[in-house]
């Protein structure tokens, strides 16, 4: 039986591999929202907007935060658990910002007359699928939330590091999503 | 929720400890209500899904009611409906409520929820030589969030304004507009959030189901040596995971127009009800469409694909011959997965789709032709010149593969967007796919619970009111749905209330009341079976031996009532495939045994 403990200890751990497959479903409800947009995008009479300068920096402070995350998982792994903590608070941080950012954008697009009402165009998409986004990065946010708690209670010590591993792709991926969703809609627009 | 979960969570530690069952007390809450345990789980989707076929069957009655008997009233049917049949006659509203309701209960909450929630849960873990799930806590979260969402649906038929009743498609604008129809205000509402509740349900078991037979099979059980049940659920659960995600998008769009006001679906209405017209301008209806079909039509294997499974292993293990072409079974499972998500547009036909679009889907539609043909062929030479066991479950896989014969030719003639023309929405539709999801879905379901129910229960079913619930649903169904082709060949189009003033279809009209009067004494055997599943939980016959039906797999070598963790001491190590039936002299060979010096190869 050990060796059968030691050939599933060499695959990838079910958490993981989870993950991976959520990730694989998440996707393929923006592909079903940007392929949607797509066929809308060449009827006729469809409407575009500006993309407000906001989302450029958002995209910085997303990249940032993938960043930190990254090092943060790195220094969980070398067992610096005061840097991990540093770490995982200033991407938490990052991640509020973004998504007030995200949201300021929305307001600012609001303001300069897109609406939901009426006739559809490329900016009531926008405002779905990003917004459609953020939600998914409050998800993160609030699994961080949960590891920060964690990270801060002094009765578990846990050197664990397949939940910081989990954390970490789903972060890079939720990244990742945003400069796929940024770039399409900036050739869409 | 003590010890012992802590164990099971983190699956690759249970392999450590002796005892792989728990024997840790637990409260009657945390042991059948919010259980993590895999077959509790399994049993809980099962009767859920009991309980919405009755149901979701009551309302076929009662439409078939009005179909069979349309100029004559029925007092009684005011005092149980109330305002959904005054003066003893459905409404037509409530007849739109009832048909839309039925569709979305059948093939959502039984033949998705009920099929391969409990199937899949039950299983996988068994015939991989698993502890439980890869994660049991998503796994209970999955169940109850199809409980929540039950409770939703089921709380839009008490509404004022009644259950959504635009068709179980929900297409815009009946679903995007409240002003459409009674049943598009809250009704649709609710509908939309237990869909969603659902989806989610779906895809926490889906991401489950498929990381618990990639990463938690037993020693020595390579993917080439599970049994075709697994192989099916798992390409069940791909599916899923790649396409109800899809149909959220389209939720979610759906909702923005409903609630927003924006225009994804919806251009140029002018609403008779309200005597108003609307400002949206430029949505496309076809894009919902296509949203919902992407799912749609995987869905419709969502449902076969666990019936197929099963039916695959009872037919081996009743025919006592090992599964012919175990490969091709495998291969034309795989095959009709990547189909399902190519075909979609078949559903849209007339809708306004592209014709050149329509003749690539007619090719790619018509391709699963083959798979399917290959699954057929090869069930069928697994039963040729053998020593059948006419079980229950044997009967019922049998009648399974019937079904799919009939169910499927009738598919080769609306694969065609020519034939497509005549025969969309008409009653040719309704009995192809009746047969070939929904009865032949619930054929693979019921062989499946008679095969597993001494695994689930540790008692036998009653096997005379099987029988007489199998002959009596298998010529039900063909009296039900063959005559249905005829009508729909005539043209007869669906989802009307009354063809009395219709001179073409007023011919049917005897017709009409023999398929009523079927479709009752069917729904009252159902009946018998729920009888028979509830008497047999308490009253049935014991099950003695380990192995009752001399199965090769896995679920077999666990103890009659197996405890939280499956196995007492360790999971069995897997030296062999799952069909090892009549070899050597032998009539049988567990997966656990290892291979002989002198063993010929199969």
């Amino acid at each position: 039986m050990t060796e059968a403990v030691s050939t599933q200890r060499k695959k990838i751990h079910p958490h993981k591999f989870t993950l991976w497959i959520g990730i694989g479903s998440i996707i393929m409800m923006f592909a079903g929202l940007t392929s949607a947009y797509i066929v809308k995008g060449s009827m006729a009479g469809f409407t575009t907007v500006q993309m407000p300068q906001l989302f450029y920096y958002s995209t910085a402070v997303m990249l940032i935060s993938s960043f930190t995350m990254q090092w943060g998982l790195k220094s969980f792994k070398e067992r610096s658990m005061q840097q991990y903590r540093r770490l995982l608070t200033v991407t938490m941080i990052l991640g509020l910002a973004f998504i007030a950012m995200q949201l300021i954008g929305f307001s600012q697009l609001w303001e300069a007359g897109t609406k939901m009402k009426g006739s559809t165009g490329a900016g009531q998409f926008l405002y779905v699928i990003f917004g459609l986004h953020a939600v998914h990065v409050l998800g993160g946010i609030i699994a961080l939330i949960v590891m920060f708690i964690k990270a801060f209670s002094a009765r578990i010590r846990n050197y664990n590091s397949v939940p910081v591993e989990v954390m970490s792709t789903y972060w890079h991926f939720v990244d990742l999503l945003w400069v796929y969703l940024f770039v399409f809609f900036l050739f869409k627009l | 929720m003590s010890h012992g979960h802590a164990e099971v969570i983190t699956t690759h530690e249970v392999h450590h400890d002796e005892h792989g069952a728990h024997h840790h007390h637990q409260s009657f809450i945390t042991k059948y209500i919010f259980s993590q345990d895999h077959k509790i789980i399994a049993k809980q989707f099962l009767i859920t899904g009991m309980i919405w076929a009755i149901i979701g069957g009551l309302m076929s009655v009662l439409f078939r009611l009005q179909l069979g008997y349309p100029d004559q009233t029925f007092p009684w049917l005011e005092d149980i409906l109330g305002n959904w049949a005054r003066g003893g006659k459905i409404t037509p509203e409530n007849y739109y409520a009832l048909v839309t309701m039925h569709g979305t209960i059948l093939v959502f909450f039984v033949l998705t929820g009920g099929l391969s929630g409990t199937f899949a849960n039950f299983l996988i873990p068994l015939q991989c030589g698993a502890r439980d799930m890869a994660s049991p806590m998503m796994n209970m979260l999955s169940y109850w969030f199809f409980f929540g969402g039950s409770i939703v649906m089921l709380s839009s038929l008490f509404i004022q304004t009644g259950p959504f009743s635009g068709g179980w498609t929900a297409y815009p604008p009946l679903s995007a507009l409240g002003d459409a129809s009674p049943g598009s205000k809250t009704g649709m509402d609710l509908w939309i959030t237990a869909m969603a509740m659902f989806v989610v349900s779906s895809l926490l078991g889906g991401l489950n189901y498929v990381s618990t037979v990639l990463n938690l099979r037993t020693k020595g059980m390579s993917m080439t040596r599970l049994p075709l049940t697994i192989w099916a659920l798992f390409f069940t659960a791909v599916l899923g995971i790649l396409s109800f995600p899809v149909l959220l998008s389209g939720f979610i769009l759906l909702l923005f127009d409903r609630h927003a006001g924006t225009s994804f679906y919806l251009s140029d209405i002018y609403i008779a009800a309200t005597n108003q017209a609307l400002p949206n301008e430029g949505g496309s209806a076809i894009l919902y469409q296509h949203l919902f079909w992407f799912l749609g039509h995987p869905e419709v294997y969502i449902i076969l694909l666990p019936a197929m499974g099963m039916a695959s292993e009872i037919l081996s293990v009743n025919s006592r011959k090992p599964i012919f072409g175990y490969m091709a079974m495998v291969g034309s499972l795989f095959a009709i997965t990547i189909l399902a998500f190519l075909v979609w547009a078949h559903h849209m036909f007339v809708t306004g789709l592209n014709p050149f679009l329509g003749s690539v889907f007619v090719l790619l539609t018509l391709l699963i032709a083959v798979p399917s043909a290959i699954k057929v062929f090869n069930w069928l030479t697994t039963i040729w010149k053998a020593n059948i066991k006419f079980t229950p479950g044997m009967l019922f896989a049998l009648g399974f593969v019937s079904l799919f014969i009939s169910g499927g030719l009738t598919g080769i003639f609306l694969g065609n967007s020519t034939l497509d023309i005549h025969l969309h929405d008409t009653y040719f539709v309704i009995a192809h796919f009746h047969i070939v999801m929904g009865v032949s879905a619930f054929f693979g379901m019921f062989a499946g619970i008679y095969h597993w129910f001494p695994k689930m229960y540790g008692r036998f079913m009653n096997n005379t009111m099987a029988y007489i619930h199998f002959w009596g649903t298998l010529i039900g169904a063909y009296l039900i749905f063959w005559p249905m082709h005829y009508e729909g060949l005539a043209g007869m189009p669906r989802r009307y209330l009354d063809y009395s003033n219709w001179s073409s279809f007023n011919q049917f009209a005897d017709l009409n009341r023999f398929i009523s009067t079927v479709a009752m004494i069917v729904f009252a055997l159902q009946l018998l079976f729920v009888f028979n599943f509830f008497y047999s939980i308490w009253k049935g016959r014991k099950v003695t031996t380990l192995n009752p039906w001399d199965a090769t797999t896995l679920e077999w070598t666990t103890p009659i009532h197996p405890g939280h963790g499956n196995w007492e001491g360790e999971i069995p190590e897997v030296h062999r495939w799952a069909y090892d039936y009549s070899k050597d002299g032998r009539d049988f060979i567990p997966q656990t045994e290892p291979i002989g010096p002198n063993e010929s190869k199969h």
